[in-house]
């Protein structure tokens, strides 16, 4: 479905990306995991437009995206839920939801997909009218993902859905991240927390000094003792 | 998103705002001479702050560029009135600001915070000293006359700026398009995430806003039947529909209005009858507004509205 070929991404004069390549086939859900400043998201910024490779190639469904805009990306059913989440503070989380419906194809479907997202997020329908500066982390992160679902995306691209939730949240965004597959949405996800991580992805993809350095199913890595040590502490 | 429901409240404000057209549009029957040059300055001064809002008030960019824009309409009206029919002037003046509005916001609008204002602020001075380096070096005069419009002409062209442009705010904030003008305020980048073009929102808007300025100082021009480079682009211009917008409150659709309508009267108010204290007045105001007042007029209102119906919000 998605496929990177050798991509090198510049800030300026510091190189983020060495000869990055990855592919994600329809209906998996494939992990990023990485030390912070490995890249993870610069390849995601890369992958979603909003920070175009010095050199490489993007595929997205048989066609080249990367030199695209995100709006035409997000518009071809790439759907990139920032770190953080980044909702709209002061609009409310149905606002919020509508503001994610913005695409023309998806502008049209909007009352629709918004019953969809409820369905999967019951707690953003009780909270519907409320400004998203009110909501907790777990239901601003909830928020930020139902916002990306709006759009209607065929690939959903996840950046650190976890971070800094409370476990009992961090259980049911997992929970929801796997229900996506039965959605027919493919999913790429980076993630800090690795154990998590390998009990719902399909493959994983190692990331350090903005290199690829390991890639597998997530059994072969269980067994690695590099993956073991440095992500998981055994 | 804001439902357009058909309820009391919507036909009470259809009605109210009807009425005040209908006033509007009859004063030069019942009104003074007077009463109708003020009114126009009035009307001239709303127009200014509402298509500063327009792009400013949503997006949260402080654009100093008012005076540019105003000014290059003065000029089209300068250079162009003998030859050219009024009503075409008046729409080239809105179309050469569009026009320059495009290229700088093309060029400018990546800028954040407080750089776009700094450069929206030069853009003024810029214009101004280009215009003036020119007419000295090859015209060999500085400044022209412009064609003499009679005051009730001015009144009808100013208001019929001031509803088109009502109308363009109200579609503005009501539709798909505002959203996204107002996503860009509360988080730019991440407005670009789920597929807003921020660039062309942001020019385009820019943009409009920009030529119903040139189009008021096209028109008003006409007042002053003389003008140089520096009465086109005074940057008083640039603040004034800045500090109306606060005044009356930003964010809302009827404060830059309200703040517009209640200061250009003061301020006339202030001239005629305290002269010498007039700056000083308005100054105070102004400190008092941002201390106290951080929603501006309509903050208030909204504040009181809240107190006598029990806690329950009007939607502004």
């Amino acid at each position: 479905m998605l496929e990177a070929r050798n991509l090198v991404s510049m800030y300026g004069k510091a190189q983020a990306l060495w000869d990055v390549s990855l592919t994600i086939d329809e209906a998996e859900i494939v992990a990023l995991i990485g030390s912070n400043g490995a890249g993870k998201t610069t390849l995601l910024n890369t992958i979603s437009g909003l920070h175009h490779p010095a050199s490489g190639t993007v595929e997205y469904l048989g066609q080249g995206i990367e030199s695209l805009d995100p709006y035409v990306i997000v518009e071809a059913g790439i759907s990139h839920v920032p770190e953080g989440g980044r909702v709209f503070p002061d609009m409310s989380v149905r606002e919020n939801l509508e503001m994610g419906a913005y695409p023309k194809r998806a502008w049209k479907a909007r009352e629709q997909t918004l019953q969809q997202v409820y369905g999967i997020f019951p707690r953003l329908k009780e909270r519907e009218k409320q400004l998203a500066r009110t909501l907790s982390g777990g239901e601003r992160q909830m928020l930020a993902m139902g916002r990306g679902l709006m759009s209607r995306p065929r690939l959903c691209l996840l950046d650190e859905p976890s971070y800094g939730l409370a476990p009992i949240m961090v259980t049911e965004i997992f929970r929801i991240i796997e229900r996506l597959r039965t959605q027919e949405i493919t999913v790429l996800l980076i993630e800090q927390n690795v154990r998590h991580t390998l009990e719902i992805a399909d493959r994983v993809y190692v990331m350090e000094n903005g290199r690829i350095c390991m890639e597998g199913e997530c059994d072969e890595l269980l067994q690695s003792d590099f993956v073991r040590q440095a992500y998981l502490g055994l | 998103m804001k439902q357009t429901t058909i309820d009391i409240k919507n036909v009470r404000t259809l009605g109210l705002l009807l009425i005040g057209v209908l006033l509007l549009a009859t004063l030069p029957l019942y009104g003074s001479p007077y009463s109708v040059i003020f009114t126009t300055s009035i009307i001239m001064y709303i127009v200014l702050t509402v298509s500063w809002a327009i792009f400013s008030g949503p997006t949260g960019y402080l654009s100093l560029a008012t005076a540019a824009f105003f000014g290059v309409g003065i000029y089209t009206i300068a250079i162009l009135g003998e030859e050219v029919q009024l009503f075409a002037v008046i729409l080239l003046g809105g179309v050469a600001s569009f026009c320059l509005a495009l290229l700088v916001g093309a060029l400018t609008l990546r800028l954040k915070g407080v750089y776009f204002a700094v450069f929206t602020f030069g853009l003024v001075e810029l214009i101004k000293h280009v215009l003036l380096w020119y007419e000295i070096k090859f015209t060999g005069t500085r400044g022209r006359f412009v064609v003499v419009v009679d005051n009730t002409t001015i009144y009808y062209i100013m208001l019929a700026i001031l509803i088109t442009l009502l109308i363009t705010a109200f579609v503005i904030r009501r539709s798909k398009y505002g959203l996204a003008l107002q996503s860009i305020g509360e988080d730019e980048s991440a407005a670009a995430h789920i597929g807003v073009n921020v660039n062309v929102v942001k020019t385009i808007t820019f943009a409009i806003s920009a030529s119903f300025m040139g189009m008021t100082g096209a028109i008003m021009a006409t007042r002053w039947t003389y003008i140089d480079p520096y009465g086109a682009f005074k940057s008083l211009y640039s603040f004034m529909p800045v500090l109306m917008a606060i005044f009356g409150g930003l964010g809302t659709f009827y404060g830059p209005i309200l703040g517009a309508t209640i200061f250009a009267y003061l301020e006339e108010l202030l001239i005629t009858e305290f002269p010498y204290y007039y700056m000083l007045i308005i100054g105070s105001i102004l400190l008092v507004t941002i201390l106290y007042m951080p929603n501006g007029l309509v903050g208030v209102v909204q504040r009181l509205q809240r107190r006598i119906s029990g806690g329950r919000g009007a939607n502004p």
